[in-house]
Formats: structure tokens, sequence, C-alpha cells
């Protein structure tokens, strides 16, 4: 077990460094550095700030600089580099650290992108083992075509839609921001529907699975109530799946989280990321996609741990 | 509703007349209807077995044996229908009995074995926890009772070290563990009727006679009947008092172990016979296969389902369902050639 | 219904005679076997969601395709003093010319801020999208089927390496990479378009290259471990031993066995990625990185009308409900194939 979780935090590192150099290099190539979009600013300013920030140097040079650290010649930042877990300054947002700016956004996007994991889990759990019980029925169609739908409409379409209805037609809902508690259900629906939907297929087609296997007509032999056949025998098989679709749930909802942090104008993360490419932000683009990378990877490794603990078949090796 | 209770009076009569049977099946007729249409799993099918009795059902694959023994314990599968017949088991009458009668009833008075261990057992729980679930669903043993029973229960069944196993996940025993372990959850209860459905299909031919030896040595052990569901006749021969030999959804003929082996009288059992290898015989004469596949449940002949496949065919089976005849007290069969035989006889005497 | 009595004189001695084979013979009607691709057509035709999502594609891609070429107004063709007039509506200018006697093409979903008329920029806007679905699926079905099957094919290390890239592409949140890649692919590709040779680049649109060069590096890694796991089942499975040991060549193997088994689940995984090409084009064109401007695309019309929603809702709506038909008749369609395709689901 120990061993495993070494091999995958190593096989994680790895990861984690590779998406660094990539986007380093990505951005890099992006022509027009940071300072050229401002043009009221003279050819030898934006010199003296390249200078300032490195830019001059030569690209090799600048990767070891910014992934293992110093520079500072009055506050062209960059300390501890990427191995202490400093993202040096904003390019753009002058004054802030990167990290600063991830610990400021980072938790209202977290709020926002939690409370919609919560909420697929919570809806689509149940909502797809009622589906793969009543199989045929009504239930079961009505369910179903939630989730096609579900699966079918993007999330702009999902925010656009569900925004101009409750918030322009009815009126009921705030069409933006986080200042209401009832702003957040706009928001944490939009970026919930997707995965919900995903849940409540992937769990009504591992309960219809589970309930057809042998384990299950045994318990049913035992004399066991359908509830406790259910609840005992049939859930925990059926959930499997679910956890391993974690992993990449989170990730999804990350994504998500641009657009209805977009469309919502939600001050989180994924807002923050889109804005600082569109601006050439470097150093925020690579401090976000590192730490946004990281938490993803670091996510599917718990989700794997976790599905050993459901699961005592799987050998972690 | 009142043409439900005449039956039911009827098939009490017949009960109270025969008060010494533990199983009573009376012309059960099942179907599944899938969206191909309608299967017919069992038509017609009647039998019985006694207390401490063991009753060998042979078939092939299809045959509807283990559709019978499940229709019994009110398993059958969706989309199955019972849609006739009577069945009685231990003083209940199962036609009428509801979900939560038939949960007071399995692992109870009537436990079962499947036919594949590897897959029977849950694959999330350990065994100890699998076999202590259903001796505290039947009875008011508490935890430490419950384990000490299952402790017992390992015992019983012949399995080394039980301490250890009872904390392990199925995946971590043999087939042939599991499978003990699978007949230790059926008797926790000391149940008056197993059920086994091919319990030794899925085993090695070693293990097949440890299960097998095992088994009868426990049927002594607690006195109780056994239905045993099988295709191989070889399971049968050495273990069964009485076998019930089932095709497309009948049985077409029941009799003793011995009438059934020495004097069969279906061309199907026959047949069956005729395939078994026989290794003490001097002379190796070829092995006479069954020609033909099984009948299609979907569309059932109207004559005898045997006749395509059958030797002897007549004209008469292929048009008509033949009806039992009766050989001794214990011995009926379905066949055409056997009314033909007696109708001869008759003439004979008529001239 | 059985007979109490079977000797009852209904009987006489012709029924005793044996039965000829013909006459044992048809009794046991056999159902007639059917080829593979014939019996998953066949299941196909006879689901009716499936079908009505067939016909739907055909329709949109009809309009997206071949509509423009002869519809009245042009996608990028600004009508003069004809800025956001509602569905049906014509401007002063255009009434005049009406009431002039002259015949004018209504604009049945009005038109944008710039007075163009936009149901033919809806339909161009579904060309894109469409397009972009099926090249970007053939791409990650090239791509994908040869690299699964060759790690699956030649297995060991080769295999362990090719893995362990995938693994490690499978876990880089593609989002992020996309975005990026997008951005930094955007000048190297037009700068290549200016070179001769590469002019055709230009009218295909440099975003839309970029949108495929994302999907050929990075969303090729889910059908290549299908296909190696299809490939690698396939090889050990028992008809494909048995096919050897009977002699059968490498050849036959792979055309017989490995290729009529693999491809149900290339059709059916292909035909499941188009939608979810379509998915992401439309949000990558939603946050304003897709195509460029004038050519519109499903998502980039959609983002334009979030502007204007409250006094203008169809120019969102319109957009935005058209793509969610066609991701979703796309999806049921695939649906129905993997359901006509799968064995296990006969009957």
């Amino acid at each position: 077990m120990l061993k495993y979780i070494i091999k995958r935090v190593i096989l994680a590192i790895l990861t984690i460094w590779l998406v660094a150099t990539l986007t380093f290099f990505l951005m890099h190539a992006v022509p027009g550095g940071p300072f050229v979009a401002e043009k009221s600013i003279s050819p030898q300013a934006i010199e003296a700030l390249n200078k300032k920030f490195g830019m001059d140097k030569s690209l090799p040079e600048q990767y070891m600089t910014y992934m293992f650290g110093s520079r500072n010649e009055e506050t062209g930042k960059i300390e501890g580099g990427v191995i202490r877990g400093d993202f040096s300054l904003s390019l753009k947002q002058r004054g802030f650290t990167v990290s600063r700016i991830i610990t400021t956004k980072f938790p209202v996007s977290a709020k926002v992108g939690g409370l919609a994991i919560l909420l697929a889990l919570v809806v689509g759990i149940p909502l797809g083992s009622i589906a793969a019980l009543n199989r045929g029925k009504w239930a079961d169609n009505v369910i179903l075509v939630f989730t096609t739908c579900g699966i079918a409409f993007p999330s702009f379409v999902v925010c656009t839609v569900t925004m101009y209805l409750f918030s322009m037609k009815l009126g009921i809902l705030p069409s933006g921001g986080l200042d209401l508690g009832t702003s957040y259900i706009l928001p944490v629906f939009s970026l919930a529907f997707y995965p919900m939907a995903y849940i409540t297929r992937l769990m009504r087609s591992s309960m219809l699975d589970v309930v057809g296997q042998d384990y299950m007509r045994t318990a049913k032999a035992k004399g066991l109530s359908q509830s406790v056949c259910l609840f005992k025998h049939a859930l925990r098989n059926a959930i499997l799946p679910v956890v391993t679709y974690l992993g990449p749930m989170i990730a999804g909802t990350l994504s998500g989280s641009f657009i209805v942090e977009k469309i919502f104008r939600i001050p989180g993360l994924g807002g923050q990321f889109v804005s600082s490419i569109t601006n050439r932000d470097y150093t925020v683009i690579m401090g976000t996609t590192i730490f946004y990378a990281a938490l993803v990877i670091v996510m599917i490794l718990l989700v794997d741990i976790l599905y050993k603990l459901i699961d005592p078949r799987i050998e972690l090796k | 509703m009142k043409k439900k209770q005449n039956k039911e009076t009827e098939a009490r009569e017949i009960i109270s007349a025969k008060p010494d049977r533990l199983v009573d099946i009376y012309h059960e007729r099942l179907s599944f209807f899938t969206p191909a249409g309608e299967v017919k799993a069992l038509n017609d099918v009647s039998l019985s077995v006694k207390p401490g009795e063991i009753l060998g059902i042979v078939g092939e694959s299809g045959s509807g044996k283990s559709v019978t023994a499940y229709s019994l314990m009110g398993l059958t599968a969706y989309p199955g229908k019972l849609l006739g017949g009577d069945l009685w088991f231990n003083g209940h009458y199962v036609n009428d009995m509801t979900e939560r009668d038939f949960c007071k009833m399995r692992g109870n008075e009537v436990s079962i074995i499947f036919q594949d261990p590897m897959t029977s057992l849950n694959p999330v729980y350990t065994i100890g926890n699998q076999i202590e679930e259903v001796i505290r669903l039947h009875t008011d043993k508490n935890r430490k009772q419950a384990k000490a029973r299952a402790l017992e229960l390992l015992e019983l069944v012949g399995i080394n070290e039980p301490e250890k196993r009872l904390k392990q996940y199925p995946h971590e025993l043999s087939g042939g563990m599991r499978q003990r372990v699978m007949i230790a959850i059926g008797l926790a209860c000391e149940p008056k009727l197993l059920i086994a459905d091919e319990p030794t299909t899925a085993l090695d031919v070693t293990i097949q006679a440890q299960i097998l030896e095992l088994m009868m040595d426990l049927k002594k052990k607690l006195d109780m009947a056994i239905i045993l569901i099988t295709h191989d006749l070889g399971v049968v021969a050495g273990t069964c008092d009485r076998i019930a030999v089932m095709y497309a959804g009948q049985i077409v003929e029941s009799g003793t172990t011995e009438e059934i082996f020495y004097h069969p009288s279906h061309e199907y059992t026959k047949g069956l016979i005729a395939s078994i290898p026989k290794l003490h015989e001097e002379e190796h004469t070829r092995l006479v296969p069954i020609e033909g596949t099984p009948v299609d449940l979907l569309n059932p002949p109207k004559g005898c389902p045997f006749a395509p496949r059958c030797v002897n065919c007549m004209k008469v089976c292929l048009d008509r369902q033949p009806a039992f005849t009766e050989i001794s007290d214990t011995h009926i069969s379905k066949c055409w050639l056997l009314d033909k035989a007696k109708w001869e006889a008759e003439r004979k005497a008529e001239n | 219904m059985n007979m109490k009595n079977p000797l009852s004189f209904q009987l006489n001695v012709d029924d005793f005679l044996p039965a000829s084979k013909e006459e044992k013979e048809s009794l046991s009607q056999m159902r007639p076997s059917i080829g593979f691709w014939k019996d998953a057509m066949r299941r196909l035709r006879k689901n009716p969601v499936a079908m009505v999502c067939f016909w739907i594609i055909v329709v949109i891609m009809i309009l997206a395709f071949i509509v423009p070429e002869f519809y009245p107004y042009k996608y990028e063709e600004q009508i003069k003093y004809s800025t956001y007039l509602a569905p049906f509506e014509f401007s002063e200018v255009e009434q005049a010319r009406i009431d002039a006697g002259e015949k004018l093409f209504p604009h049945i979903l009005g038109t944008d801020n710039l007075g163009r008329d936009y149901a033919v920029r809806v339909m161009v806007g579904s060309r894109v999208s469409l397009l972009v679905g099926l090249i970007a699926s053939a791409i990650i079905l090239v791509i994908g089927s040869v690299y699964g099957s060759i790690s699956g094919f030649f297995g060991g290390w080769v295999d362990l390496v090719m893995m362990r890239i995938v693994d490690i592409i499978y876990t880089i949140p593609d989002v992020l990479l996309i975005v990026l890649l997008s951005f930094a692919l955007e000048d190297p590709i037009r700068n290549l378009a200016n070179v001769p040779g590469f002019k055709w680049l230009n009218t295909v649109g440099t975003g839309l290259i970029s949108i495929f060069v994302v999907f050929a590096l990075l969303y090729w890694v889910g059908m290549a471990r299908i296909v190696r796991s299809q490939v690698l089942t396939l090889k050990n499975s028992e008809y494909v031993t048995a096919a050897r040991a009977l002699g059968a060549g490498s050849g036959r193997i792979i055309r017989k066995h490995l290729l009529t088994n693999c491809i149900g689940t290339l059709v059916v995984t292909t035909t499941l990625q188009i939608p979810s090409s379509i998915f992401t084009e439309s949000f990558l064109s939603f946050l304003g990185l897709g195509v460029k401007v004038p050519m519109p695309s499903l998502g980039s019309l959609a983002s334009d009308g979030l502007n204007g929603l409250e006094s203008h809702p169809y120019l969102l709506l319109a957009p935005a409900l058209l793509i969610s038909l066609i991701i979703l008749s796309f999806n049921l369609f695939g649906d129905g194939l993997r359901d006509a395709f799968d064995p296990k689901m006969k009957n």
C-alpha cells in the first residue's frame, strides 16, 4: 500500500513537472509578450520592463529561473521558484503575487464547484438506482430523458437558458455575482447539470449490472428483504464506477467553471484564468495551470486510494 | 377469484391426502415474456419430494430444471410469470405467498446452492459477514453467538483454519472453498430442503466428488431433503433416491434411480444413458450422441417436444403430446412408444 | 388438455407408423442465420429513436452544407439599416422595396447587431460545428486506433511505455491545455498559411485548424485505450487461438476475426466522439477561442447572443438549442448503434 502510494506520488510529480514545462514553452510560443498590448508604453519602457522581468534572457534560462528560483533585481520577484511553490508576481496585476491571486480566487471557485459535485452525487446516485430498479417503467423513462438531455446540453446552454428563465423572465433568482445565498443556486445547478446526468447514467447501468449478478440472487435466497439486498449488497458494488468517475468529474467541473464563472460573473479562478490568457499574464497562467494540474492529479490519486478501500479485490501495485 | 379458491381447496385436498410430502408441485406452467415473445419455460410440471429424500432433476440446459426450483422459492427472474399449477412447500401454499413470506422462508426452511461459486458470493464483504448475516436474520442470536455458529459451520463443511477464513474476502478463496462456504450459508439455519443447482458443474472433477460427498454426509447428519439439479447423470447415479428427467419444460420420465438407469423407458432417457462413457466394459463401443438441438421454447412443437430428435419417432408423435404411462408405482414416463406397446397388447387381447 | 386415457379409440394404426425424416425436419424449424452487418442494420432500423435521430442529423446536414449556398442572404453580408430585426420583420428600407412590388425573402430568425441575416448565420455556424465534429473524430479515430493497436499488438515493454504516456496525457487537465494550445497555435498557423502551398489553411480558418491540432494531440487517448483493450482481449480470445491452431494466417486472423469484432466498437466510439468534439468546440468558441469573425460557429453565436439576452433572446436560444439538438441526436444515434452492434443485446 505505502509502496503504491509512493510510486503514484512520484508519477504525479512527474506529470505536474511535465505540465509546467509544457505550459511554459507553449506560452512563450504565443507571440506578443505581456507588455505589447499596452500601446501607450514607449519601446524603451517595454525594454526596461522586459529586462526587469527577465524576458530578455534566452528561453532555457528563463525556464531554469522560473523552475528553480532567484532573480529579484528590485522585485522582478521569482524567488523560491516553482519547486518551492513560489509562482512569482503577476505581470499585469502589479504588486500581487500569483500565490495571493490563487488563494483569494480559488476558495470562491472551490465553494461553487464543491457544492456542484455534492449536488451531482446526492441527486445522481439515488436517481440512477431508482431508474435501474424500475427498468422500463415510467420513472425510468423520465430519468432517461433527463440524463440524455443532461449529457447533450453544453454548459453554456444550461447557464444561459436557466438565467434567462429564472432571473430575467421570472425574476426570482439573481443573475450574477455571489452576494446572496440564492445567487449560488443557478451557478451550482448549471455546473452540476452534466455530472449529475452522467452519474445517473453510470449508476443506472452499474446497478442494472449488479442486480443481475449471482451474488444478488444469493442475497435474495438468504431471505434478506429487498431493502437490505439493495442497500447492503447492491449499492456498495454499484457505486464503484461512480467512484472512478470522481477524478474526471473534478477535472470536468473545473472546465465547466470557466463558462459558469464567465456567464454568472463570479470572481473565481476559472474566470481569472481565461482573462489572464487574453492578457498574456504569463506568470498567472503558469501558476494557475500548475495549481489546477496538481489539484486534479492529487484528486485522482485520492480517488484511487478510496477505490481500494471500497473494493477489496483491487490490489494496489 | 372464486376459481382460484376452488383450485386451492382442490390442492389442499391433495396435500392432505399425502401428508408425508415436503414439496408438491402440480401441473406448474411458467413463461418468460421476452421482447421476442412468450418463452414457455415450464409446461405442466408435477413433482414431489418427501422429507429426507434426495431427488435428482436431470436435463440439458434450458430444459427448465432450475426454473422449477427457483419458482418454489419465489426467485423466478424477471420477466418470468407463473401461469398455472399449484405449488406446495412444507405446508405453505407457494402461489399465494407474498414477498415478506418468502423472505421468512428463504434461507430458513429452504436454502439453495448455485452453480458458480466464483460469482455467488458478494465480492466486497468478508466470508464471516456473509455467513453471520443469514444467521442473524433468521435466529435471535447476537453478534457473538452468530460468529460462533459461523465458525461451527465452517468446520462442519470441512474448511481448515476457519478463524482466518471468516475474515477473508471471497476472491481470496479457491472455487471448492467458496462452494463449501455457500453450503455453510445454506445450512446455517438447518433447512428442511436444500436445493443444489448444479453445485459441482463449475468445479474440478476431484473437487466435485468432495463436494458431493460432503453434501451426502451433511444430509445424513441434519436429515434434510435435497433437490439435486444437474445435467450430469454421473452425479445423480450414486447420490439420489429418485430421478426426474426433464426435457423442454416438461418432466418426461421419473422413477427411482434403479428404474431410470436399468429400465429407462423414454427415448430421451435412453439416449442420455447411451451417451455416458462406459469405462468398465471390456469392449469399447462408440458413444451414441443424441442428434439435433433442443427445441425452441418460443414456439414449441404441438407434438412430443423430443420427436424431431427421436430415432423411433412416429407420425402421432409429431401431432399430439403423449400422456404419462404408469410403469410401476414409482415409475412414470411420457412416450407414445409405451402407448403403442399397450395398444398392441390390447388389440391382441381383443383378437 | 392432457388426455386422461390415451388409449381412447381415436388412435389408429397409421399413427404408429414411423415418421419420415422430412416430417421430422419440418418440425425443428431453424431460424435463418443473418450476417453481422445485416443483423446490426436490421436492429438499428427497428430502433425508432435512433432512426428519428438519424433523419434529424441528415436534415441538419442538408441545412448546414447545401442550403446556405442557395440562400438569398450570405452569412457575412451586412444588410443596411436592418440591425436587430425580430424574426420575420423587415427594415423600413426593405419594406419600401416590398411595397414597390419586389419580393424579398423573410429573415426567419431576424438579424444580428450588424444587420446580418441570422438564419443563414446559424446554418453556417452549424456547418462549422459539424465539420469540427466529423473531422476531429476522424483524426481521433486514426491516431487512436493506430496507437492503440500497435500498443496492444506488440505488448511487452512497448505496451508499457506507450500506455504510461497515455496515462500521463490522461491525467493532464485537458481544458487548460486546450485553451493554451489554441492560443499558442494561432500565430504559427497564421504564419504557415502565408507560405505558398499552405494558402488553403486561410480558407479553412486558423482557429479551426488549431482546434483540430488540439484534438489530434490530446483527445486520442480514450480511443487508444479502447482499441488497445479490444485488441488485447481479441488477441487472447479462444477463437483466435483456435483459428491459429487450425492454421489460419495472420492476415486472415486480422481480417476475419480482429477486424470484424473491432469494427462495431470503432464505429460506435467514433459516432459518440462526434458529439463530444462538437461539445468541446462550442465550449472553446464560447470562450472566444474558436473560429474567427466573420465566420460563425454555434458556440460563438451563442456567446455573442449572451449580450442582448434580455431584449433579443432568440439570438442566443436559436444556436443554443440547435447545438443541443445536434449533440442529442448524435448521442442517441450512437446509443442506437451500440445496441445494434452489441451481440449481448441480441433479441
